[in-house]
C-alpha cells in the first residue's frame, strides 16, 4: 500500500476540504456581486491621478479549483493613461486574460473571484471601483464604458442572430434615450462603416455565418465601440486572422482611438504588434508584473531576465541564427508557488540571493519598474545595461 | 427548400419499402402462428377436421400459403389501394379497430409530452445556470430516479401509494363500474380521473433524459465565446440566460421533439399494460403476440411513417431555428 503519491496528489479527505472551503468562499462572493440597490459610495473612490482612465492597484484574482486555489493574478499594478495604449505580453497562463477580465468582471464566476485590490475607473463625472462593484452596476459600465474585443472572432458572435440586432442591442441597451428604432439602426450602419465594412446594408441583414472572420472581428469592434467607451480591451484581436488582415485591425483600431479619444489595453504575445501600436508595456510572468515601463524602455533596455529572453525569441528579419532562442523549462506549478522568484527556475542570469522572498518592484526612472534581484544596487549605481 | 422537402418524400417512399418488407419478413416469421393456433384449437373441437387439413385451409384462407416475397406483394397491393384489410384477432376492419384505441393514446402520449417539456426544460435550463449548486444536485438527483426507475416499478409503486392505501385511484382499466350511469360530463371526469396515474408515470419516467439533455446543452452554449460577448455588451443575466443562450439550446432540442411525433401515437406498451388501459400499445401488443399479421403490419407502418415524418419535421425546424442550415 506504501504507494509513493506523484506530485498534486490529494487524498479524498483534502480533496472534500478544498472544495467545501472553496463554496464557501466563492459563495461569501456571489453574495457581494448579487446585492441589490448598494450606496453608491461603497464603490465609488478617487484616481490617484486624473489623467488616467483606469488604474489598477495590487489585484488578485484567484480561481477556487478543486485542487486548491489558483492565483492566476497575483498583486498587479498599472495604471492606463486616457488616450494612450497599453500593451500586455507575456506567455500562455501569465494571467493577461485574467487581469482583462477582472476589469469586466467576466471571471467564470463563481470559481474566478476578484480577492482583493482596487481597479479604479474614471467615467467622467465619478471613479467606480470595479473590484467592489455589485453585477447591477457592472452591467451598466460593460459596453457602455468599457468594452471588450474578443479573441476568436469566428467564435464571439452568437450564430443565430443577425449582425444588425446583435449591434443594435449595445446601443439599445446603453444609448438608447428615446431613440427611435430607425435612429439607432441609422447608427449601426454608421459603425459598421466606420469600421471599413463596404456593404453596410448588406450586412446589417446578414447573419454571422455569412462572413469571413476579418469581416466578424470588424463587426465585434464596431460592437465595442458603439457606446464611444472610456477603455476598449482588446484580448488578442489579431491571433487568430491572417497577416494583412491583422495589420488592418491594428491600423483600425489606431485611427478609431484617436478618434473617440479613448484608451486601449492591448493584450497579445506578438512583440511586433506590440512594438506597433503601444505606448507603455507591461510584461507579465506567472500572474505578476515582472516588468513595465514605456515602449521605448522595454524594447531598447528590456532588464528582467523574462523581458530579455522574450526579446531574444523574436525572429529578427536580416539576422542569421541556427535556431530560434527559447526560454528554457515551464511556467511553475500555479497552485503551489514557490516562495522566491517565480522566474528563478528558468533564469540564466540568477545570482544567489535570488533564492530569498519574491523581490519587490524596484524602480529604475519613474516609468521603468522591474522585480528582480540583479537591479537592487545597480540603479543606485546607475549602470543599466540591455 | 422545396426542391429538399420534395427530395426527401421521395427518399421517405424508398425507405418505407424496405422497412415494411422487413417488418412483414419478421411477422412471417415469428414463432407464435396464429392459424397454428386457430387450427389446433379447431381440430380439438367434437368431431372436427384433423390438425392437418385445418391448417392448410386456415393458411389459404389468410394467404399464408404463398412464399414470403409473395405475401409481400400482396399486401403491398392491398395496402396501397387502401385495403387494410380485418385483424385477424379482432376480427373487425384494421382502421376501425386503429381508430377506436389510437386516441386514448394519443391524448395520454400528448399530456406527459406537455408536461415533460414545461417541466424538463425550465429545470434543465435552472440546473444548469446554477451548475454545481444545491439546485443543481437536488434537480440532476430527482432526474437521475427518474431515468432509473423502470416505468413497471415506478407504476407499481404509485398503484401502492394513491390506490390501495389513500383510495384515490383504482387500481385498473379506464372507467368506474358506474361509468354508464353518469352524464356525458361525468364519464370525461370519470375516464380522465383514470389517466391521470400513467400520464403521472409517463411524465416522470421521460422527464429525466430531457432534463439531462437540456442541461448538457445548456452549459455548453454558456460556455460559448459568445455568450462571453453578450455578457461584455452589459447585457443582464436573465436576457443572456433566455435570449442568447435559450436561442442556441434550442436547436438541438427541435431534433429531440421532432422525434417524438411516433412517440405520441405509438401508445405506451408498458405502462398501459399496468393500468389496464385499452390504448393502441395495449392492443397492439395482444395483435401482435398473437400473430395478427394486418393489425401488427398497419401498426408498424403507421409508426414508420410517423418516424420519417418527424425526422422531416425536425430537419425543416432545424433550418428555422438556426440561420446557419438554411438552404436558398
Amino acid at each position: 500500500m506504501a504507494k509513493k503519491k506523484g506530485e498534486g496528489y490529494l487524498s479524498a479527505k483534502d480533496s472534500r476540504r478544498i472544495s467545501k472551503e472553496n463554496r464557501r468562499v466563492t459563495k461569501a462572493f456571489e453574495k457581494q456581486h448579487k446585492r441589490k440597490n448598494v450606496p453608491e459610495n461603497e464603490y465609488t473612490t478617487q484616481m490617484h491621478n486624473p489623467e488616467n482612465t483606469l488604474e489598477i492597484d495590487d489585484l488578485h484574482s484567484y480561481f477556487f479549483t478543486d485542487v486548491g486555489t489558483v492565483k492566476s493574478v497575483d498583486g498587479v499594478s498599472f495604471d492606463v493613461p486616457t488616450g494612450k495604449t497599453i500593451g500586455v505580453v507575456g506567455e500562455s497562463g501569465c494571467g493577461k486574460s485574467v487581469t482583462s477580465l477582472s476589469i469586466m468582471q467576466l471571471l467564470q464566476r463563481p470559481q474566478g473571484q476578484i480577492v482583493s485590490g482596487e481597479i479604479r475607473l474614471n467615467v467622467g463625472d465619478k471613479v467606480i471601483d470595479i473590484a467592489k462593484a455589485p453585477t447591477e452596476v457592472m452591467q451598466h459600465v460593460r459596453g457602455n464604458y468599457v468594452s471588450m474585443i474578443f479573441q476568436e472572432p469566428m467564435t464571439s458572435l452568437n450564430p443565430v442572430f443577425r449582425i444588425g440586432d446583435q449591434v443594435d442591442e449595445v446601443l439599445l441597451l446603453h444609448n438608447a434615450e428615446n431613440k427611435s428604432k430607425e435612429e439607432i439602426k441609422r447608427r449601426t450602419i454608421e459603425l459598421l462603416e466606420m469600421v471599413g465594412i463596404a456593404n453596410s446594408e448588406g450586412v446589417y441583414k446578414m447573419y454571422p455565418h455569412e462572413l469571413s472572420g476579418g469581416m466578424r472581428q470588424r463587426v465585434v469592434i464596431a460592437m465595442a465601440l458603439a457606446c464611444d467607451p472610456k477603455l476598449i480591451i482588446a484580448d488578442e484581436p489579431t491571433t487568430a486572422l491572417d497577416v494583412t488582415i491583422q495589420a488592418q485591425i491594428l491600423d483600425l483600431l489606431r485611427q478609431l482611438k484617436d478618434r473617440i479619444n479613448s484608451s486601449i489595453m492591448l493584450i497579445t504575445h506578438d512583440l511586433g504588434v506590440i512594438a506597433e501600436m503601444a505606448d507603455y508595456v507591461v510584461v507579465m510572468y506567472a500572474g505578476k508584473i515582472v516588468e513595465q515601463g514605456t515602449a521605448e524602455e522595454i524594447f531598447s533596455h528590456p532588464c528582467h531576465p523574462y523581458t530579455i529572453g522574450l526579446m531574444a525569441s523574436k525572429p529578427v528579419v536580416g539576422k542569421k541564427v541556427d535556431k530560434l532562442y527559447s526560454i528554457p523549462g515551464k511556467v511553475p506549478n500555479p497552485v503551489n508557488m514557490p516562495d522566491y522568484c517565480y522566474f528563478k527556475d528558468r533564469c540564466e542570469m540568477c545570482l544567489e540571493r535570488c533564492s530569498g522572498e519574491y523581490p519587490h518592484e524596484i524602480s529604475l526612472s519613474p516609468t521603468h519598474k522591474l522585480s528582480c534581484y540583479r537591479y537592487y544596487d545597480a540603479n543606485k549605481e546607475g549602470e543599466i545595461n540591455g | 427548400m422545396r426542391k429538399f422537402i420534395l427530395k426527401r418524400l421521395a427518399l421517405s417512399v424508398l425507405i418505407l419499402f424496405c422497412v415494411t418488407f422487413i417488418i412483414y419478413l419478421i411477422m412471417r416469421c415469428l414463432p407464435s402462428s396464429f392459424v397454428e393456433s386457430r387450427a389446433m384449437q379447431l381440430a380439438t373441437a367434437p368431431g372436427a377436421k384433423p390438425y392437418e387439413e385445418w391448417l392448410s385451409q386456415l393458411n389459404a384462407m389468410y394467404g399464408l400459403d404463398k412464399n414470403v416475397f409473395l405475401g409481400y406483394l400482396g399486401w403491398l397491393k392491398d395496402f396501397c389501394t387502401g385495403n387494410f384489410g380485418d385483424s385477424w384477432k379482432y376480427t373487425v376492419p384494421v382502421v376501425e379497430k386503429f381508430n377506436d384505441t389510437v386516441w386514448l393514446s394519443f391524448i395520454m402520449g400528448t399530456i406527459s409530452f406537455f408536461f415533460e417539456i414545461i417541466i424538463a426544460v425550465p429545470l434543465g435550463v435552472i440546473a444548469a445556470t446554477k451548475q454545481y449548486s444545491r439546485t443543481d444536485y437536488a434537480i440532476s438527483t430527482f432526474a437521475l430516479i427518474g431515468i432509473s426507475l423502470p416505468s413497471f416499478f415506478f407504476a407499481t409503486l404509485l398503484k401502492l401509494l394513491f390506490s390501495v392505501k389513500l383510495r384515490w385511484f383504482d387500481l385498473i382499466g379506464i372507467v368506474s363500474r358506474d361509468y354508464a350511469q353518469l352524464t356525458p360530463f361525468g364519464q370525461f371526469l370519470d375516464k380522465a380521473h383514470h389517466l391521470v396515474l400513467p400520464i403521472f408515470t409517463l411524465t416522470i419516467v421521460s422527464i429525466g433524459s430531457l432534463m439531462r439533455y437540456v442541461r448538457t446543452n445548456m452549459l455548453e452554449v454558456l460556455n460559448a465565446d459568445y455568450i462571453r460577448t453578450a455578457r461584455a455588451k452589459g447585457l443582464s443575466e436573465r436576457k443572456v440566460i433566455y435570449h442568447h443562450a435559450f436561442r442556441n439550446t434550442l436547436i438541438p432540442l427541435v431534433t429531440i421533439i421532432g422525434g417524438s411525433l411516433p412517440g405520441l401515437f405509438s401508445g405506451a406498451l408498458i405502462t398501459e399494460q399496468l393500468f389496464g388501459i385499452p390504448g393502441i400499445g395495449y392492443t397492439s401488443y395482444y395483435a401482435m403476440v398473437i400473430g395478427d399479421i394486418p393489425f401488427s403490419m398497419f401498426y408498424l407502418t403507421f409508426l414508420a411513417v410517423l418516424t420519417l415524418l418527424g425526422n422531416l419535421i425536425s430537419d425543416i425546424l432545424y433550418a428555422v431555428v438556426d440561420p446557419r442550415v438554411r438552404i436558398a
